[in-house]
């Protein structure tokens, strides 16, 4: 397939030349953010951009823990008490000067710290660059949004090896840092990257301004007076390319969505090839094909099905998270506070208490300190958040029974994953007249088994009522600081509406004000369509919901179970559909 | 530290800036909370907001910024010092970052006279130096539980009352609070949503050419801030004449029973709780007349002030699907016509 080639072709191109790029002005872009795992790619890129900074520059590791008072300066207390004056210790943002500050696990930076890192890349003037390391798989989150969106470049590394990284002149790239200062951009070629940006979905204007600032530093390291065309499409698609949120007008197809994601349109790579020379709308249309074609096929495929990925920490229950004080998991720091209502950490009391000691005189006798009670300090703990997947499964009539058993089985194979991925599973079950909660959110395979033997089919179909039931549930797990998945089976053809009134006009009015609701929420969702044949209505409601659509006509609980794990994780990455 | 990026030079987001002058021509309606994309614009233009505001005259040396009107009682600085004289300074425009600790927000025991010197003073927090400006809060909606009682507590009472190790301080902050965030990310509680007066929401600009200008403003800013600065220093003047000309006209705007019952029919149409939207939209509208040079406030001012000011207390309905604005905008047309 040539335009996949060509794509790979210019993405590997681009990356090429991203370590000279950032090290002639790292404050500019304000750094790069590396996906991938830690490994010999990673390393060498950081290696190669260290090597082409200005002699001497500060490379500082920053661990994902780091403190505020790390990053912004503090007083050093031990240094203090020791010395008997004060000795400040200037943080790490002093310290990195015009260099560059490496975040290891950018995505498990605290929230605190990826905020200052923004508040001091917002900064005018000289300044360092960031490196964000962000390591997150496919269903976790990612580096906090506002870091992310400040740093000019996004590379995925995964699966790439050290050749990928050439080595780097700094001659050439001190050279191109004199010379920046004196390179031109044209109007037109400003309006070209900007009608790629919006073409692209590209609605932030700070990345027009990295990918301009990019495209003058490229025609610096090529000795150029003037951005020229090349310089202009390889700033596209270093800046612009990963932060699509959907393709030109041209080239999207939605009325393909049916299927699996359909190859990019291979006119594309032909198109560029061979432009006519000189002719601006030519010209315009290259840096945009050049863009597209180089997108990363994950990002391709999810935007030539219609589905805008959200990048970063994703949407549902995130702003609970943050905050979420809870009575185990990882320390995220300290807080005042009475010890009988959480755990002391004993040494940021005793630190607290220290600077108190010569104004409370000396301690009753034999003790060494003196501690009061607003000295303590508690620890603040962070709960690693769970997933629950709840199962809405229509186990009417008109869902044969062994859908149901397939259901059951895909429900069971999912609870023997959980122990290690410390997932729940819940199971709502709509027959008859009304939605039952079967399966409470439990990770017991035991108590789920026996829930599920209870569970009897046939009757009508309430799927409003069913929707309804899980959506509650939905939002409750939410409350509870876990992410709650949906998982709807049915074959979209309800009979019975809210309140056990039969009708099927009703029936399917009342299911899509349910589906309203779940969107309403922000509820991942996904929606397995098992009729026979690809049910419109099941698409529309999945739709309306906000949710995945999938159509398994003859699934069997192994296949459920994949298209449930599958649909869950593209939902974590911030899949939309 | 160098200067912001001008206000004025701000391409587009008309509606934002406008929000912010309103603001700033009376604080009292009680902060801007602005929502949409990143890298809109937003903190360029909280940040740009200083320079365009008169100096503010304060007690010299007054970390807390108290004015020349403020009782000698009301912060622990004035009230110890011997004599005050007065100097100017300008608007304080402090960033609150996520994740904030309660210490550097409040303020609190200031370790190096303590370590060194083994006196307890009050080091104070940003709260203090966010006195009579503003606190813009990016995120807010990702602000910390505990973070956000804090400053619903003050907001409120424009006092910080700091009772802890062994501290007992009290000081005026009155501050206009901005608030940045993208509402799909996470919601803004409910008490904290009603404290913000107006609300906007930015989206960056389709035009190109409009994006293009940002971009090439930006680059000619960064090249040479000094120069940038010149250019725009006529139009800066002209924008901080207005404000202090519209604070000054305010209290003489005036509003007649005919609008005041306009608005208030708005408000019932709308359905939106409580006072505090009928209050905030006569304020708001008071300002833009204020800023456009007008004696009273009319239909126009009305009309560009409602989304501003009720846009974010309509009762929430999941089953319209129509923005917010547009159900502002509908009621407008509908008060109107009858």
């Amino acid at each position: 397939m040539s335009a996949t080639s060509t794509g790979d072709d210019l993405r590997a191109a681009a990356l090429a030349v991203a370590p000279a790029l950032l090290a002639v002005d790292p404050k500019a872009l304000g750094g790069v953010l590396l996906k991938g795992p830690a490994g010999p790619v990673r390393d060498r890129f950081i290696a190669t951009l260290t090597a082409a900074l200005p002699a001497g520059s500060p490379v500082l590791p920053v661990p994902c823990h780091v403190g505020p008072g790390r990053l912004i300066g503090e007083i050093d207390t031990t240094a203090t008490l020791a010395a008997g004056r004060l000795i400040h210790d200037p943080g790490l943002f002093v310290r990195a000067g015009r260099g560059l500050l490496v975040l290891r696990s950018a995505e498990r930076l605290e929230p605190s710290a990826a905020a200052l890192v923004a508040l001091a890349l917002d900064e005018p003037g000289e300044g360092f660059g960031i490196v964000a390391c962000d390591e997150s798989l496919a269903d976790e989150d990612g580096p906090a949004r506002c870091l992310a969106e400040r740093l000019a470049l996004h590379l995925d590394l995964t699966g790439l090896d050290e050749s990928a990284i050439p080595a780097t002149d700094p001659a050439v790239v001190a050279a191109a840092r004199d010379r920046l200062a004196r390179v031109t951009i044209a109007d037109a070629a400003v309006v070209r990257l900007a009608a790629a940006a919006s073409a692209l979905g590209v609605r932030s204007d700070r990345a027009l301004l990295h990918c301009v600032r990019a495209a003058r530093i490229l025609a610096a390291l090529a000795r150029r007076a003037t951005v020229s065309d090349a310089d202009a499409e390889t700033a596209a698609i270093l800046v612009l390319a990963p932060r699509a949120t959907r393709l030109p007008q041209a080239a999207a197809d939605p009325a393909e969505a049916e299927d699996p994601p359909p190859p990019p349109p291979e006119s594309e790579a032909d198109n560029q090839s061979d432009p006519p020379p000189g002719d601006p709308a030519a010209a315009e249309d290259r840096v945009l094909d050049a863009t597209v074609a180089a997108l990363p096929p994950d990002l391709l495929a999810a935007l030539a099905a219609g589905k805008p990925p959200a990048r970063g920490r994703s949407p549902a229950g995130r702003s609970r998270d943050t905050g979420a004080a809870s009575a185990r998991g990882r320390q995220i720091g300290t807080r005042a506070g009475d010890p009988r209502r959480g755990r002391l950490d004993l040494l940021a009391s005793v630190r607290s208490a220290v600077p108190w000691q010569r104004l409370r005189g000396a301690p009753p006798s034999g003790a060494r300190l003196s501690l009061r009670p607003p000295d303590l300090r508690l620890k603040r703990l962070k709960n690693r958040k769970g997933a629950t997947t709840i199962f809405c499964v229509d186990a009417s009539g008109s869902t044969a029974l062994e859908r149901l058993a397939e259901a059951k089985g895909a429900v069971e194979q999912i609870l023997a994953d959980c122990y290690v991925r410390r997932d729940e599973v819940a199971l709502v079950a709509f027959r008859g007249q009304e939605a039952t909660l079967i399966v409470p959110p439990t990770r017991s395979l035991q108590r789920a088994r026996a829930c599920l033997q209870a569970l009897p089919g046939g009757g009508g179909t309430p799927l409003a009522e069913g929707i309804a039931a899980a959506c509650r549930l939905g939002v409750d797990t939410a409350r509870r600081g876990r992410t709650p998945t949906l998982v709807l089976i049915t074959d979209g053809r309800p009979n019975i509406g809210f309140g056990g009134i039969a009708g099927r006009d009703r029936a399917a009015e009342d299911a899509t004000t349910a589906a309203r609701e779940v969107a309403a929420h922000h509820l991942r969702a996904l929606v397995i369509d098992s009729s026979a044949r690809p049910e419109p209505r099941a698409r529309a409601l999945a739709d309306t919901m906000g949710a995945l659509y999938l159509a398994l006509p003859h699934a069997d609980s192994a296949s459920l179970h994949r298209a449930v794990q599958a649909g869950s994780a593209a939902l974590a990455a911030g899949v939309k559909p | 530290m160098a200067e912001p990026f001008p206000f004025t030079a701000i391409v587009g987001q008309s509606e934002m800036k406008q929000a912010l002058l309103v603001a700033a021509v009376d604080p009292r309606i009680g902060g801007v909370l602005i929502t949409g994309d990143r890298g809109t614009g937003k903190s360029t233009a909280v940040r740009g907001l200083a320079a365009i505001l008169p100096p503010l005259r304060v007690v010299a040396d007054c970390p807390y910024r108290c004015g020349p009107g403020d009782s000698p009682e009301c912060c622990p600085h004035c009230s110890s010092a011997a004599t005050r004289t007065l100097g100017t300074g300008p608007v304080p425009v402090v960033d609150l970052p996520l994740g904030a600790t309660e210490d550097r927000v409040v303020g609190a025991l200031d370790i190096e006279e303590a370590l060194v010197h083994g006196r307890k003073r009050f080091e104070p927090g940003l709260l203090a130096r966010a006195n009579r400006g503003f606190l813009y809060v990016d995120e807010v909606n990702l602000l910390e539980d505990h973070l956000v009682d804090l400053l619903l507590d003050v907001a409120a009472s424009g006092e910080n009352i700091v009772e802890r190790e062994g501290l007992s301080v009290r000081h005026p902050a009155r501050f206009v609070l901005i608030g940045s965030g993208n509402p799909e990310e996470g919601e803004l509680r409910p008490q904290l949503l009603d404290r913000f007066g107006l609300s906007v929401e930015v989206t960056s600009p389709d035009d190109i050419d409009l994006r293009v200008e940002a971009v090439k403003r930006r680059e000619s800013f960064d090249r040479d801030a000094n120069a940038f600065h010149a250019t725009w220093a006529r139009e800066q003047q002209r924008l901080a004449r207005r404000i202090a000309a519209a604070r000054k006209r305010l209290d003489a705007i005036e509003v007649t029973d005919m609008m005041r019952r306009a608005i208030a029919g708005l408000c019932i149409k709308l359905g939106t709780d409580g006072l505090r939207g009928e209050l905030t939209l006569i304020r708001a509208a008071r300002a833009l007349a204020a800023l456009e040079g007008d004696t009273a406030i009319a239909a126009n001012h009305l009309r560009q002030a409602a989304p501003l000011a009720l846009r974010h207390r309509l009762r929430r309905n999941p089953m319209d699907e129509a923005g917010s604005r547009i159900r502002v905008e509908r009621a407008l047309a509908e008060a109107w016509a009858a």
